[in-house]
């Protein structure tokens, strides 16, 4: 078997380099096509009509005047007479128009009567929420009573983190259009290998007929794995119109109602400590909801990260709400437990009058990598002059008060499924082809990088192709597995099709196969640059026959392979201003260290932790659905009231990537995910420590500021 | 949005005929940066619009009287970069703190006058006054942003951030009709409106502003200060703009005017017969802020704004002063 191992780190070209994106131009000039910019020949408008009420059961529905309108190629009854509603945003119909306004008008004229049921839109008084609230775990550990007596200091507090939603900037949905040989789909996908099949499961048409492709996705954030019922509806129009490709993307209110939410959390904690700060005893309460299908939570990952604890006692409550369902959201559940965790283990540390860096220090032992722990604390508390700035909490002076917090973070990886097909023509050039998708994280570059290290060739001499069914097939880019997935793939295609090029020329240059080495576009004799062949010499050896070789990454096995891995940390620290007088949150700077193995890009590293950093400062600042439940209704489903941070709200952020030896050794893990955990806890704890006050819930406005210092003036 | 017809008159006599009796037979365009949002919402469906861009004499910004005339059409961006507007600085930096590039690009001086509140109930179609069965939602429901002064049975923010300056700094504004023109002081022209047809401003569906009339800057002293919760692309949460005449080193005049607090700019009445006689400082700032909020009515979760209305007097006061 040939050696699939990475170079050592010293002998590295390609990898490790600080590449800019390779898609980054046309990304920022707009040439970039996504699949909501498609505009096919005959292209028809579809749009969706959604409920309006948070509960209700449809009485009737008259499409007729709809039909009527002039421009209107086909309508669809997705939900009729009779049937229930449970969110705000639910899909009732579907109409596909010559033009958007056409289908707009339509949906319009469907009348639909409805009657009104009770709803619940809001978990956060778990009071409220009647036999909507269901047990969802339990764990007792140790012996928490005992412990809590015997405990030096214990700190009680409620911490509430809202739903937020993924606000995808190219909302959800796609192109179809259904000739009669086949399906072309154009997806604003994660997964574009497999949803094909899915949409063909769900239209009845054999996934070998359907022909998906994407080049470019504008954001996912795990929103975007399956067609979801506007795939098959976007589908069954094109289908009812005559084969016309028919564009249905979600207009922003939809987006913002049905294509996802991260749940919340509300949890009460109850933390003991002894007086050197080891955190001995661990008691939670909590419940959560993400829509109809409520708010699950693995019980047993509290409290996160110091998992080890001894005494623990926790239990979880779920809570159904007539609201769009949840989806994946970067990190799953991480932010939560992190925000909830550190801001408990944040106000022990207080009560106890201790440095939290000593404290969070001091705990690193429960965790399941202390050592690194260790490092990343120390390294973040020196990048953001702990030492230096860092006073109790409150001591700041003046009305505009300084402080810092910490937050910490642990993400899996490892490598989803993926084949990669690696082509090296008589001409020399060489295509790397894989069906994977591009989330905006570099995936194209890092694949190039990655054929350019093992086959000796810059960059640029990679033609990389990914988007398309017809190739080989790679997984979804969920759960921070792509990198790991298409590295190891395009490692073994470029390496097995490399061995065939040695195979090739090993002859002319007098020795075996296994004696080469591909280096700075030659093919010659380990460690003898004089017996070689430029890299076009060699292939030219090829005569007419190009060179076609796979290579596969199986995720259940691939950890034995040594190229890819899982287990990240990470630290971040926020340094924040508040001003006493208006409750207003400043963040001055926000500082993250990261581990994630090898690091293919560190450019593209940076800049995944810079995007996940800018996440969680919106979450911490401004981010929250806000429901009523006097209406049933989501008031703030647009880009106004449901606020993202600009520019000016952002502050500067310092990302340190761990990439020592001993890191870079484990392989290649994923990044989508790990840094968007531990900011947002970061924050908070740097408010608390800012203004003397823990403020229970995120975002942090002055709505919420202001309440917690007690300057309500009612 | 509905269909609707399009008018693209050159002349004020024009674009005054192409008005109706009613919003909904026909509304001024103008930047298009709220009515379209309004249209495309289903709150607004008029069946004409009437662009009033290119009529020339609703533009530009001229002096006028030793004070200036603002066009009804001078959009955010020519205010921010003309030298006489930066003689008002109450003007000015409320002109900056409006949204973006964008908005300042194409939002003009009568439309943020004119442009309606941005209630949440409003906006999604639960009427100007909020209501369900003939309940108001505001006082029960989610009201963070609502109004802590003058509130019922109207309880949206009036969101014009020019609009507070204006009354501050004395302003007029000039409507014209096809049978009529007149001149209303800026604090006249806002109105808490008790009943669902009624518009939170003096205008009347046949009407344009035509444009503001500023009186002289010389001698006063004016500033806003603005409480946001993001720095752009956002509405103040709270805003206060003062213009002050010192004589001696004592306050002869104070204007004290709170924005997003009101369905109207709320003149702080209280607050200004406080500091006649005052000199500027921390405390009579500080007092000057205790005293506007005195009165105020927050509701179930906006108390928190009655903080902000006080700090916003506080430094609004101290800007003007030249003491921030
Ligand atoms: C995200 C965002 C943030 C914003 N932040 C702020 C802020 O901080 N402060 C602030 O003040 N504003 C803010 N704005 C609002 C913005 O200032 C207004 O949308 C803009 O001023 C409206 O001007 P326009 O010319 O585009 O009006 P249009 O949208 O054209 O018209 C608005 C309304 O006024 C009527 N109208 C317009 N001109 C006249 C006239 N001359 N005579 C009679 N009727 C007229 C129209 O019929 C319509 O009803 C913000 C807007 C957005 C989208």
């Amino acid at each position: 078997m040939p050696d699939y191992h990475w170079p050592p780190m010293d002998q590295r070209r390609a990898i490790g380099k600080r590449v800019a994106r390779l898609d980054g131009l046309q990304k920022s000039t707009g040439q970039a096509k996504y699949n909501s910019d498609l505009n096919l020949p005959g292209l028809l408008f579809g749009v969706l009509l959604t409920s309006p009420h948070a509960h209700a059961r449809i009485k009737s529905i008259d499409t007729s005047q709809a039909e009527k309108l002039p421009g209107v190629t086909s309508l669809r009854v997705i939900q009729g007479a009779g049937k229930e509603l449970n969110w705000q945003g639910q899909e009732i119909a579907s109409v596909a128009a010559t033009t958007e306004n056409i289908a707009r008008d339509a949906v319009r004229k469907i009348k639909v009567e409805y009657e009104v049921l009770p709803h619940l839109v809001k978990e956060s008084d778990l009071g409220k929420a009647g036999t909507r609230a269901k047990a969802a775990g339990e764990v007792t550990t140790g012996d928490p009573e005992k412990a809590f007596q015997e405990a030096d200091a214990v700190s009680e507090g409620l911490y509430a983190i809202p739903v937020i939603t993924h606000c995808c900037l190219e909302s959800h949905g796609q192109a179809v259009e259904w000739k009669p040989d086949g399906v072309n789909y154009y997806p604003s996908t994660q997964n574009l290998s497999a949803i094909g099949a899915e949409l063909g499961r769900s239209i009845g048409v054999p996934a070998a007929q359907i022909h998906s492709h994407m080049d470019h996705v504008g954001g996912g954030f795990g929103s975007k794995f399956p067609p979801d019922l506007w795939g098959a509806e976007c589908a069954q129009l094109s289908k009812a119109s005559g084969g016309r490709p028919v564009r249905l993307f979600l207009d922003r209110k939809q987006e913002l109602l049905i294509a996802g939410n991260r749940p919340s959390l509300f949890a009460k904690i109850k933390a003991g400590a002894k007086k050197d700060g080891t955190l001995t005893v661990w008691q939670s309460e909590s419940w959560a909801s993400g829509g109809i299908g409520g708010g699950g939570l693995n019980a047993d990952a509290l409290p996160y990260v110091f998992r080890n604890v001894e005494n623990r006692k926790i239990n979880h409550t779920s809570v159904s709400l007539n609201t769009g369902s949840a989806r994946a959201w970067r990190a799953p559940s991480n932010q939560q437990l992190s925000f909830v965790t550190c801001s408990a283990l944040d106000d022990l540390a207080a009560k106890l009058g201790m440095d939290p860096l000593a404290f969070f220090l001091k705990n690193v032992n429960l965790s399941n990598r202390p050592d690194v722990y260790k490092y990343q604390l120390e390294k973040a508390a020196d990048l953001a002059n702990w030492s230096k700035l860092w006073q109790g909490r409150g001591a700041s002076k003046g009305p505009i008060k300084r402080g810092l917090g910490i937050g910490v973070s642990m993400w899996g990886g490892l490598g989803h499924d993926s084949k990669c097909k690696t082509t090296i023509n008589p001409d020399g050039s060489v295509a790397v082809e894989l069906g994977s998708q591009d989330l905006g994280t570099g995936t194209r570059t890092c694949i190039a990088q990655v054929a350019a290290e093992t086959l000796g060739l810059p960059i640029a001499a990679i033609k990389v192709t990914i988007g398309d069914s017809s190739l080989p097939a790679s997984g979804a880019s969920g759960g921070s597995t792509t990198i790991g997935g298409v590295s190891a793939s395009t490692r073994k295609s470029s390496v097995n099709a490399l061995q065939k090029l040695f195979e090739a020329v090993a002859p002319q240059l007098g020795g075996n196969a296994d004696q080469l080495e591909a280096v700075d576009g030659r093919i010659q004799v380990k460690g003898t640059p004089s017996k070689g062949l430029s890299w076009r010499e060699a292939c030219r050896k090829l005569g007419v026959s190009k060179i076609e070789e796979m290579g596969e990454n199986v995720s259940r096995t691939a950890i034995r392979d040594g190229l890819i891995n899982q287990g990240t940390a990470g630290v971040q620290i926020a340094d924040v201003s508040v001003d006493v007088e208006t409750g207003k949150v400043k963040v001055n700077k926000l500082v993250a260290v990261q581990d994630c193995g090898l690091v293919i890009n560190p450019k593209l590293a940076e800049s995944q932790v810079y995007g996940a950093c800018i996440m969680s400062i919106c979450a911490a600042l401004l981010e929250e659905r806000i429901t009523d439940q006097q209406t049933g209704r989501v008031l703030n489903p647009d880009m106004e009231f449901y606020k993202l941070a600009g520019l000016a709200d952002i502050g500067d952020i310092v990302v340190h990537m761990d990439i020592r030896p001993d890191m870079d050794k484990r392989g290649v893990i994923g990044l989508g995910e790990p840094p968007a955990i531990a900011g947002i806890a970061a924050i908070a704890n740097a408010v608390a420590n800012a203004s003397g006050v823990r403020v229970a819930g995120v975002p942090l406005t002055p709505y919420r500021v202001l309440d917690a210092l007690g300057r309500r003036t009612a | 949005m509905q269909a609707f017809e399009y008018a693209n008159p050159a002349t004020l006599a024009e674009a005054l005929k192409s008005l109706g009796s009613s919003w909904d037979e026909a509304q001024v365009l103008a930047g298009g940066t709220d009515i379209i949002s309004l249209m495309k919402d289903d709150v607004a469906a008029p069946k004409r619009l009437v662009n009033i861009k290119n009529v020339k004499e609703l533009g530009g910004i001229a002096p006028h009287a030793g004070g200036l005339r603002i066009g009804a059409t001078a959009t955010f961006d020519e205010l921010a970069t003309n030298a006489a507007v930066r003689t008002y600085p109450a003007i000015r930096t409320a002109v900056l703190g409006v949204a973006s590039p964008q908005i300042r690009n194409m939002g003009t001086a009568g439309g943020d006058l004119c442009q309606r509140p941005r209630c949440w109930y409003y906006r999604a179609g639960f009427g100007l006054l909020a209501t369900k069965d003939g309940q108001p939602l505001v006082p029960n429901g989610e009201n963070r942003y609502h109004a802590i002064f003058g509130g019922g049975p109207a309880y949206f923010v009036s969101p014009s951030s020019l609009g507070p300056a204006l009354i501050a700094l004395g302003a007029k504004l000039t409507l014209e009709s096809a049978s009529d023109k007149r001149t209303v002081d800026a604090a006249k022209f806002f109105l808490a409106p008790g009943s669902e047809t009624e518009r939170e401003i003096d205008l009347k569906p046949n009407e344009i502003v035509t444009g503001i009339l500023l009186p002289a800057a010389a001698g006063e002293k004016s500033a806003t200060y603005e409480i946001r919760e993001r720095e752009m692309l956002d509405w103040p949460l709270v805003t206060a703009s003062v213009a002050l005449k010192i004589s001696g080193g004592k306050v002869s005049s104070a204007r004290v005017v709170l924005g997003h607090v009101a369905p109207m700019p709320w003149v702080a009445v209280a607050a200004e017969q406080y500091l006649l006689g005052k000199a500027i400082s921390e405390a009579t700032a500080e007092e000057a802020g205790a005293e506007a909020v005195k009165g105020a009515q927050p509701l179930s979760q906006n108390a928190y704004k009655v903080q902000l209305a006080k700090v916003a007097v506080k430094r609004a006061l101290l800007a003007a002063a030249g003491k921030a």
